[in-house]
């Protein structure tokens, strides 16, 4: 869209925000010939809505079909056509609104952009310049997960509108024609525009991975930034610290977090070349190219399109009610910030797992199930197995599905042998060490789960303990002589062997007392 | 028997269904009308005698085997070829739609087959519906079948843009077409040809499948010989179409049902910034002719103010072309229509000699008016002002309804001009439509009704502009009128 006013001033909104948390201070600085140098970054994102029909037409969406197969008289704008509100579409972007704790305007239009290009048969795009479905709004992103309270930053949001994504040239099919797929003309993207807040490469991929992360999370768009449902355009400028903004350059299309936090990079420092070297940043939009990760121009501001928008008098002004705003907000699901700060409190989990669990949608979901299963199967609280299953799911299970070719689609990775495995453990039945190693063997073999956790069963007895550990103190009365003379790190000698004498079954901690008892 | 073609559509309706006749008769009857006039009057773009014999001999059948026969049963009319039909060309009468054939219906013409009509062509209009003479055709002129009675012969303007319309039905070639108004379409060439035409509220008829001009002033409507079948063909047209967001969810009154040219208990406004200086003599002899009509109906005349009207004309004439200049971008030789691609040319070079074979002058002319009004810096200065006098415009007629009922004015400011008198002066073609686009702007139904000749022997009309939904009052002040002015003049036939 036509780039969006640039505001340094503090909104209400904001200032309001931003006194709710301490916001970090980027320190980041590009460092030029002539001294220090600030960048200034501000994202509008495409999202491509969830939904299985496109924004104006029944069209279907689907990725990947055959070229111009999901395409309506309305998406190819034969003449006569009319365009008609798909009412899952508005719902998606006003549930996203909410998630981002934006205003909900209540009367909204769309507006025609007009311009000429192949792969926009209307000759125009609806969109929405003059009244956009969602007002100001803003997320947190966090820089550093092991410490979210301290490094917690506020990125405003100016707004987010509705608009038809246009269908896509095919330069490859014909030695001397250009093709047109019309598959994604008229499917429903929602455009996301922050302001200028961020201030660091770090900031500007934090903040589109939590973008992600809160659309995943609302079901508005799938994220999958490899396929374009969702892109971002990245306008980056750079200034001395404390001055006024810079002229900004605006880089197209950008998909993926790694690529984003790159453009910012590569055209900070470029910008800054050509300031030193007594030039000018030209306002124009630019493009991306991941192989020699540079930047380059697309087409400057002189031959900019005048779009001529106007309000599309095809479509009414679209008027919500409060009843479907509510219906809105009931449908929204626990949010990010929101469940981490649950699996912090009310679970006892560290920062670092709340964040690593509430990542995903998929992650967090197997967590709650598997917590679930869990907790049902034991009869124990859910605070005191949060952290087993935490364990269990980043750290010992992941590391058996990265070692096997399916990964966590493999076919006996259920929620039962999950459950199994983590009680078995949580018990002290077995370690979870040995958890791990029966999870692989039951994955890559043919073995009973419930009889290889009873064969592996540890034993607390301590009598059957203490007998082995008498037995080996004996024997080894020269070691034991030199730990009561201060070689402390023999105890780890003491208690390999006595694992070794219980045959790797007996409980690790009562081993741990026993021996310090015995040694004492 | 009688003459078939001098039927309208009630007589038709009735007359099939009582048996005096079949309706492949009366297809066949203007199937002849049409083939014997399409050289000299140039009316249809496309004739199609085998579609109105195949709905004719449907209403036939079931009138055989005692169906129920639609509102319509067995009525042949014409299609402006404006609303794209299955499987038949649908120009707007452009070049660049040239051989173009859609694989969709309008929605307004499928209400049309579904209540018995029968199509005998597409008819001949202005291009994209821009023009109030039907000169801008890329089919070429529409000629009027009337002729002034000073012994000369110079070929006479229907009207337009709907002047293929007119002239077919006033010329006996179908007793009743479709219409559309975008600002008088319908009723100033109904008033030049001696016919009734209404344009509904707007958002009655779905626009879906009409080629779109300006798409919040484009309304389809009936054009017939009397309000009777203006009323049932309305009918037949009208109604919610989830398919057009603009479409009114409201259901269809029986408009025939309830006409009724009793006006006792109404009130007449007559709208005084109307009556301007130097209005032609029988234009306003007409006019007052109708207040004295509307009296003997029983009606009140009040006098009403609607202060903006100078304002419309400018106004319109800045939204419509700028809704154009882009609905019209679609005509871009990219998937359907003419292509005009010069040898080793790329995609700019396409559109450029495309849209510049493809669009006639006056087209061209609306679209950088258009272009240019929408342009940034202008905006403001142009399509915003545009838009507050709209506003102001309907805030005149809901001011001046607080008093009437109805408001009675001309439908044109003269009676048909003749073919190339207006042609080189775009402004003086615009002012045509100075008395037609008020209601237009504000939604509003109106309608043309014929009052009388002029001294030239050429036919008047008289406009009723009602309040929005109330094309029932509109409907009845027109039979009124046409109860009293006993209109009964038709052209002599040259052709």
């Amino acid at each position: 869209m036509d780039p969006p006013p640039r505001r340094d001033a503090v909104t209400p909104f904001l200032a309001a925000k931003w006194a709710l948390s301490a916001q970090v201070m980027s320190t980041y600085r590009i460092q030029g010939a002539t001294g220090e140098w600030e960048v200034v970054i501000g994202l509008e994102v495409h999202a491509q809505i969830m939904t299985q029909s496109k924004l104006f037409s029944g069209a279907a969406t689907a990725f990947g079909a055959e070229p111009n197969t999901q395409v309506s008289l309305v998406d190819a704008a034969m003449p006569g056509m009319l365009p008609v509100p798909n009412r899952e579409c508005i719902r998606q972007a006003v549930r996203t609104g909410l998630a981002i704790q934006a205003q909900i305007n209540k009367w909204s239009r769309f507006d025609r952009k007009n311009y000429f290009y192949a792969d926009l048969p209307q000759g125009y795009q609806i969109s929405q310049l003059y009244h956009p479905i969602v007002g100001e709004g803003a997320i947190e992103v966090i820089l550093d997960d092991k410490d979210p309270e301290g490094s917690t930053k506020t990125i405003g949001i100016e707004r987010i509108h509705v608009e038809q994504d246009a269908g896509k040239l095919m330069h490859d099919q014909h030695p001397t024609m250009s093709y047109v797929d019309l598959n994604r003309s008229g499917v429903a993207l929602m455009e996301i525009v922050s302001r200028p807040d961020m201030r660091s490469p770090a900031e500007a991929g934090a903040y589109v991975a939590k973008l992600r992360q809160i659309l995943r999370y609302v079901g508005s768009c799938d994220g999958n930034m490899d396929q374009g449902s969702m892109r971002a355009d990245v306008n980056v400028s750079v200034r001395r610290p404390g001055e006024p903004f810079g002229t900004r350059t605006e880089t197209k299309n950008v998909n993926s977090v790694r690529f984003v936090m790159a453009v910012v990079e590569q055209e900070a420092r470029r910008q800054v070349g050509v300031i030193e070297d007594g030039g000018a940043i030209v306002q124009e939009t630019r493009l991306y190219d991941p192989d020699k990760n540079e930047t380059r121009s697309m087409r400057s501001k002189e031959d900019a399109h005048d779009y001529r928008y106007f309000p599309d008098p095809d479509l009414l002004p679209l008027e919500l009610d409060d009843a479907f705003v509510e219906e809105c907000r009931a449908s929204l699901p626990e949010l990010p910030d929101a469940k981490r700060h649950r699996y912090e409190t009310a679970l006892g989990l560290s920062a670092y797992d709340a964040a690593q669990l509430t990542l995903e949608v998929e992650t967090y979901q197997q967590f709650e199930e598997m917590l679930g299963a869990v907790v049902k199967a034991s009869g124990k609280l859910e605070r005191d197995l949060a952290k087993r299953v935490a364990n269990w799911l980043l750290s010992e299970r992941a590391g058996v599905l990265k070692s096997i070719p399916e990964g966590a689609a493999h076919p006996k990775n259920t929620v039962e042998a999950n459950t199994a495995l983590i009680i078995a453990a949580s018990e002290g039945l077995i370690s979870g060490g040995k958890a791990k190693e029966i999870f692989a063997a039951y994955l890559t073999s043919d073995i009973d789960l419930a009889a290889e956790i009873d064969a592996n069963k540890q034993t607390s007895d301590t009598g059957a303990i203490e007998a082995a550990i008498a037995r080996i103190l004996a024997d080894n009365a020269d070691k034991v002589a030199e730990f009561k003379g201060g070689k402390e790190a023999l105890f780890g000698f003491f208690v390999g062997q006595t694992m070794k004498a219980m045959q790797g079954k007996a409980n690790p901690q009562v081993v741990n007392e026993l021996l310090r008892k015995a040694l004492g | 028997m009688t003459d078939l073609t001098e039927l309208g559509v009630a007589a038709i309706r009735d007359g099939i269904a009582k048996g005096d006749f079949t309706a492949v008769e009366v297809a066949e009857a203007f199937n002849a009308n049409v083939a014997a006039a399409q050289e000299a009057l140039n009316a249809f773009i496309v004739v199609t005698p085998e579609k109105a014999l195949e709905a004719a001999k449907a209403t036939d059948a079931k009138r055989a085997k005692g169906e129920a026969l639609g509102i319509m049963g067995g009525v042949p009319i014409g299609m402006k070829d404006l609303f794209a039909t299955k499987g038949v060309q649908t120009t707007a009468a452009s070049h660049i739609l040239e051989g173009f054939t859609p694989e969709y219906e309008s929605t307004v013409s499928q209400k049309l087959w579904d209540a018995g009509a029968g199509m005998l062509g597409k008819l001949n209009l202005d291009q994209f519906a821009m023009g109030s003479s039907n000169e801008t055709s890329y089919f070429g002129n529409v000629i009027s079948p009337w002729r002034r009675k000073d012994g000369g012969n110079a070929a006479l303007a229907p009207g337009g843009s709907s002047g293929g319309s007119s002239t077919a039905v006033s010329a006996r070639l179908a007793p009743a077409a479709t219409g559309t108004d975008t600002g008088g379409s319908i009723r100033q060439p109904a008033a030049f040809t001696g016919i009734s035409g209404i344009k509904p509220t707007y958002g009655r008829c779905s626009r879906w499948g009409i080629v779109a001009f300006a798409s919040s002033l484009d309304q389809a409507g009936p054009m017939a010989r009397d309000v009777r079948d203006c009323a049932i063909m309305l009918e037949a047209m009208a109604g919610f179409d989830p398919k057009d967001s603009t479409s009114l969810d409201m259901p269809v009154p029986a408009w025939e049902a309830g006409l009724s040219g009793d006006l006792k208990g109404k009130k007449v406004g007559i709208p005084r910034e109307y009556r301007m200086d130097g209005m032609d003599a029988d234009v306003a002899a007409s006019w007052d002719a109708g207040i004295a009509w509307l009296k003997d109906a029983g009606a009140e005349i009040v006098d009403v103010s609607l202060p903006h009207t100078k304002y419309a004309l400018p106004a319109y004439y800045i939204i419509a072309p700028a809704e154009a200049s882009s609905n019209l971008a679609r005509y871009d030789g990219v998937r359907y229509g003419l292509r005009d691609l010069p040898e080793g040319s790329g995609l700019q070079d396409m559109y450029a000699a495309t849209r510049a074979a493809g669009f006639g002058a006056e087209v061209k002319r609306r679209i950088l008016i258009g272009t240019y009004v929408l342009s940034a810096g202008f905006y403001d200065a142009y399509y915003t002002q545009a838009q507050k006098v709209r506003t102001l415009i309907a805030q005149d007629f809901k001011n001046a309804f607080t008093l009437c009922d109805v408001i009675l004015a001309p439908t044109a400011p003269t009676a048909a001009f003749g073919l190339g008198e207006k042609s080189d002066d775009p402004l003086a073609m615009y002012l045509n439509d100075v008395f037609a686009v008020p209601a237009s702007l504000a939604g509003l139904p109106a309608m043309s009704v014929p009052a009388g000749l002029n001294r030239e022997g050429l036919p008047l009309g008289l406009q009723i502009v009602g309040k929005q939904f109330d094309e029932q009052g509109v409907l009845n002040a027109g039979l009124a009128i046409e109860q009293r002015a006993a209109f009964s003049a038709k052209p002599e036939k040259w052709w």
